[in-house]
């Protein structure tokens, strides 16, 4: 059954003149996995503290199971776990007495056994005992995840938890986070400002663009294979192009030009395209699969599509 | 959450500074004393020795901890503000404030417990002077009548009527401390980095000693309301008959500014959008 965790209501904050968040609403419903994307000043961040209670919002409401979130039910956050940004903790402390500490803090008795269990999932058993300043930053990332987890909350948020790890911590945080929702459970916000980020992990998707929703919705619906652009670069050659119009392809045809086909297809075509274009004396040069969505998305880094509704 | 906040005090190396300088501090002139404490009072009490004759042993502890404390008259508040001027705002320079307020506590409780956990530190190093100043003194000096020199007169307190008085004099000073801790506490609200709510704790306590030390007129009215005026009240327990009106005048002083300090950081604290 599909119950209600956060909603939140017509959130605007503005710092100055500058609006952070304006008229924001969505909902996170629980089991699924909800990626929150925007540039870097989207209101991704500024919108998770509101959430967390960590800033106010000039107008709007934050909802927790169905209750006003406010400083007077603060409580309400033992069904929220959060990392805000970086996983800053007390660096002359170690991993088990930062873990601990807020173990104290969260609500809930916790037994050292529950302790080491979320040691485990994160996978920094055997390390609990050093200092926190001697971890990597990866290590720090998955501590601040075991302390988010540590009372066993319903919905984990994540803001942007990859920033600053190499290659190999984001593999293991990908694999973490789908762990965390398909093993465990956990309803899940997770924010980035990278599109394939969020398509590796979420099962739903927001995109924020200067404080307004303008897309929301399935990720599977929101990058179906029919929207897959793929950009094929070749050497110029007009009477390929005319056979290819006539071709059992000419359908997805979306535009050429010179040296470049544009194809609206499913990906799993790209080998049979290829393939008839050589076999049609054609040389091909490059292959480049896009999604529309992430045009799009790559679009609002230069222009100006801010206006809810324009997708 | 206090003990978690001790915790977090008593676990930083640096919090041990504190008391090693406050050791440092009482040591050195525990030693200058013992070397050269005779010269001392010989030159401290020359124009009273040809008046009066003084037999007995005057160079004693309680002596040596009344000079122990009036230096240190600013370094403690300093050393109180170093822990609470960091409370809050060396919690968002380390960027663990947001953690700790993403937990299901008010905001209210976490300064209270902050404002505690600084008392109790001051408490604790209070106790330690006690120790370093009052305790070591007895022991290598030995116990005595205690003369106070005052600016205009001078008083002579039996040797068994005075370790109440110290006791009641720190009593006093933990109360001063509290004003200190609240204090920096409050500025400690309005800061994401620790070195500015201490330097303006200081500067704030520095500047209105000055007013309050002054005998001018112009600050003759207002010294009465300032906090640091009554900060030294653990002074008048040395005077005989000790000034209980006024004492008690000074300690309600300080504990109006203390609940003063703490509501504006509460209030402030509850509207305050955390950005670290």
């Amino acid at each position: 059954m599909t119950t209600e965790i956060i909603e939140a209501r017509r959130l605007t904050k503005s710092f100055g003149s500058f609006k952070a968040v304006d008229d924001l609403s969505f909902t996170i419903n629980n089991g699924e996995v909800y990626g929150f994307l925007g540039q870097n000043g989207a209101g991704k961040s500024t919108t998770m503290r509101m959430l967390l209670g960590l800033i106010y919002p000039d107008n709007g409401t934050v909802y927790i199971r169905g209750r006003e979130f406010n400083n007077r039910t603060r409580h309400l956050l033992a069904y929220i776990g959060a990392v805000i940004e970086r996983p800053d903790l007390y660096l002359y402390l170690t991993g088990w007495e930062n873990l601990k500490l807020f173990a104290h803090l969260s609500g809930k008795e916790i037994t050292s056994a529950r302790m080491h269990e979320v040691l485990d999932i994160v996978g920094l058993s055997g390390r609990e005992k050093d200092k926190v300043k001697g971890y990597s930053q990866g290590m720090k990332q998955r501590l601040g995840i075991a302390i988010a987890l540590i009372h066993d909350p319903e919905l984990l948020i994540l803001d942007e938890p990859t920033n600053g790890l190499d290659p190999q911590g984001i593999a293991e945080m990908r694999f973490l986070i789908n762990r965390l929702s398909k093993e465990l459970g956990k309803t899940i916000m997770i924010s980035s400002h990278l599109l394939h980020e969020i398509e590796q992990v979420a099962t739903n998707m927001i995109i924020l663009h200067k404080g307004r929703k303008i897309v929301e919705g399935k990720v599977a619906d929101l990058l179906s294979p029919a929207d897959t652009s793929v950009k094929i670069r070749l050497t110029p050659d007009e009477a390929v192009i005319t056979k290819l119009k006539d071709s059992e392809w000419k359908g997805q045809i979306s535009s050429t030009q010179v040296g470049q086909i544009t194809f609206k297809t499913d990906p799993k075509n790209v080998p049979a395209i290829n393939s008839w274009l050589v076999n049609h004396g054609a040389e091909v040069l490059q292959i480049n699969v896009t999604h529309s969505l992430e045009d799009y998305f790559l679009s609002l880094t230069s222009e100006d599509h801010a206006a809810a509704g324009t997708i | 959450m206090l003990r978690l906040e001790l915790f977090k005090i008593f676990k930083r190396p640096r919090t041990y500074i504190s008391f090693g300088i406050v050791a440092a501090i009482a040591l050195v002139i525990e030693l200058a004393m013992y070397a050269d404490g005779k010269n001392f009072i010989n030159f401290a009490l020359q124009g009273i020795n040809e008046q009066f004759d003084l037999r007995g042993n005057i160079l004693n502890g309680y002596l040596i901890t009344y000079i122990i404390l009036q230096t240190l008259l600013v370094q403690i508040p300093l050393l109180v503000a170093l822990v609470a001027g960091d409370a809050i705002a060396g919690e968002a320079s380390m960027g663990t404030l947001r953690l700790l307020l993403t937990k299901p506590q008010s905001r209210s409780k976490v300064i209270i417990v902050k404002f505690v956990a600084s008392l109790c530190y001051a408490l604790l190093l209070l106790l330690w002077l006690a120790i370093v100043a009052l305790g070591l003194s007895v022991l290598i000096f030995g116990a005595g009548d205690m003369i106070n020199l005052k600016s205009d007169a001078m008083v002579i307190i039996l040797k068994d009527d005075v370790l109440w008085r110290y006791i009641a004099a720190f009593a006093f000073a933990a109360l001063a401390m509290a004003t200190v801790a609240a204090l920096a506490l409050l500025l400690s609200c309005f800061a994401d980095n620790s070195i500015g709510p201490i330097v303006g704790t200081m500067g704030i306590i520095i500047v209105l000693m000055i007013f309050s030390t002054l005998d001018l007129p112009i600050f003759s009215v207002i010294k009465q309301y300032l906090f640091t005026t009554h900060m030294v009240g653990w002074k008048a327990f040395f005077d005989d008959p000790v000034p209980y009106k006024a004492v008690g005048t000074s300690a309600m002083v300080l504990l109006v500014y203390t609940f003063l300090f703490l509501g504006a950081s509460i209030v402030w604290f509850n509207k305050k959008d955390i950005q670290s």
